[in-house]
């Protein structure tokens, strides 16, 4: 029984980072820590590290909500190719 | 309603990054935002459409909170079973069902039921105007003019209130919300759950494939929507309120121009200058209901 219930996992669709055609770049000089993007992100991909915003680029899609939302324009949404 | 700082909601997640949402989904917004709310409390009921594939597959799960996948039409009677066994049993938990605007009219039936009956759930209908998991076909909810694959030259029919019919339906409390106002949605959620008997919240989610804009204008849509006028955010907990988001755009002078919200979605670009001004005119008559019953409820 205990075989054919599904756990809680990061991933279940995989290292989603790799859907990724723009990275979001993250300037922390620019940041005012307001964490819109955290709560805006539909990834659930940023984390809250000591008031500060931290990007999993394991499984960030690069939808790009991030660097819309930010006012302090401390995101950038740069083409994987150009990194 | 108390105001929801963004600084004091929990840091733990409840949506696990790495699912098969598509880049700025709106479901995900909400079902983040569901977690934040009310935590480990959720039992979530489930029936076919994005959100059953965005909850993960074989032992992988996407959510921290349980989540049972039900047949179309039964997930309202699926709660309400849920919701009696808890009370029977003494465990905590909130039976919640997730579902799609298709999911609501394929499961009206059941929905009305438990509504009679005052069962014991939240409901929430993340609305993306669509079918979306099977391909973008109309919906009960889908605008008047949007283009589906099933309305290739404009949705003919006029789209459905469904929160104003479950206010009819004497809902115990009724509300709508916007995935471009998170914080508005948990202290929605979080009233809700305080509330007992039939809760429903209708969720306005615009979907970027299924609309046809950009992965990053998924919050900016949403807000468009709320801005223009042509979605409404209010709330129903004994007494009829405009939300205060909305409360501005009661004065036609202060909404963003129309035409803002629909000429940046794929399926209104067909759209003549008198389809716009048709629009307006219905956007104009459902301000003159809400504001009406503001006044009497
Ligand atoms: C009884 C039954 N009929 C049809 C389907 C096929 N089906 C799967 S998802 C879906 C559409 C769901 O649309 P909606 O509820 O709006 O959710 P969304 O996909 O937009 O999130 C349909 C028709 C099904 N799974 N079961
Ligand atoms: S939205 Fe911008 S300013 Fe706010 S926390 Fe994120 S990066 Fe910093
Ligand atoms: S690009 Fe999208 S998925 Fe990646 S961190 Fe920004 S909001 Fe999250
Ligand atoms: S089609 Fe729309 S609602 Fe469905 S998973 Fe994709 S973005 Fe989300």
């Amino acid at each position: 029984m205990e075989c054919m219930i599904a756990k809680p996992s990061k991933g279940s669709a995989g290292k989603t980072g790799l859907w990724r055609t723009f990275k979001p770049i993250y300037d922390e000089n620019k940041c005012n820590n307001c964490l819109l993007c955290w709560l805006y992100c539909p990834e659930n991909a940023i984390d809250v590290v000591d008031g500060k915003i931290s990007i999993d680029y394991d499984y960030c899609k690069g939808c790009g909500v991030c660097a819309k939302i930010c006012a302090k324009k401390a995101i950038e949404m740069v083409r994987e190719e150009e990194l | 309603m108390v105001v929801v700082k963004i600084k004091d909601l929990p840091k733990e997640k409840f949506l696990l990054p790495g699912n098969t949402s598509c880049q700025g989904c709106p479901h995900a917004l909400g079902l983040k935002s569901l977690g934040m709310a009310l935590g480990d409390d959720v039992v979530l009921v489930v029936p076919a459409g994005c959100t059953t594939i965005i909850a993960g597959s074989k032992d992988k799960s996407s959510f921290k909170f349980p989540c049972l996948h039900v047949p179309f039409a039964s997930a309202p009677a699926v709660a309400t079973g849920l919701g009696s066994a808890f009370r029977r049993l003494g465990k905590r938990g909130i039976p919640v069902v997730w579902m799609g605007d298709g999911g609501s009219d394929i499961g009206f039936a059941t929905l009305s039921g438990a509504c009679v009956r005052k069962d014991d759930m939240i409901v929430i209908v993340s609305d993306n105007e669509a079918y979306m998991n099977t391909g973008i076909q109309t919906s009960g909810t889908t605008f008047w003019k949007a283009k589906t694959t099933t309305s290739p030259t404009g949705k003919r029919e006029e789209k459905k209130d469904l929160a104003l019919i479950m206010l009819m339906h004497k809902a115990d409390y009724v509300a709508t919300a916007s995935v471009g106002y998170l914080q508005d949605f948990i202290g929605k959620l979080r009233k809700a759950s305080e509330i007992d008997g039939f809760r429903f919240i209708h969720l306005h989610s615009p979907c970027p494939p299924g609309w046809g804009f950009d992965s990053s204008e998924t919050v900016e849509m949403a807000r468009l929507a709320v801005k223009c006028g042509a979605w409404i955010l209010w709330e129903f907990d004994g007494k009829f309120k405009i939300s205060s988001i909305s409360k501005p755009y009661a004065d036609k002078s202060k909404r963003t121009p129309l035409a803002e919200y629909l000429k940046k979605q794929r399926r209104f670009r067909h759209l003549s200058d008198e389809d716009i001004a048709e629009i307006e005119r219905r956007i104009d008559e459902q301000w003159r209901v809400v504001l009406a019953l503001e006044e009497v409820f």
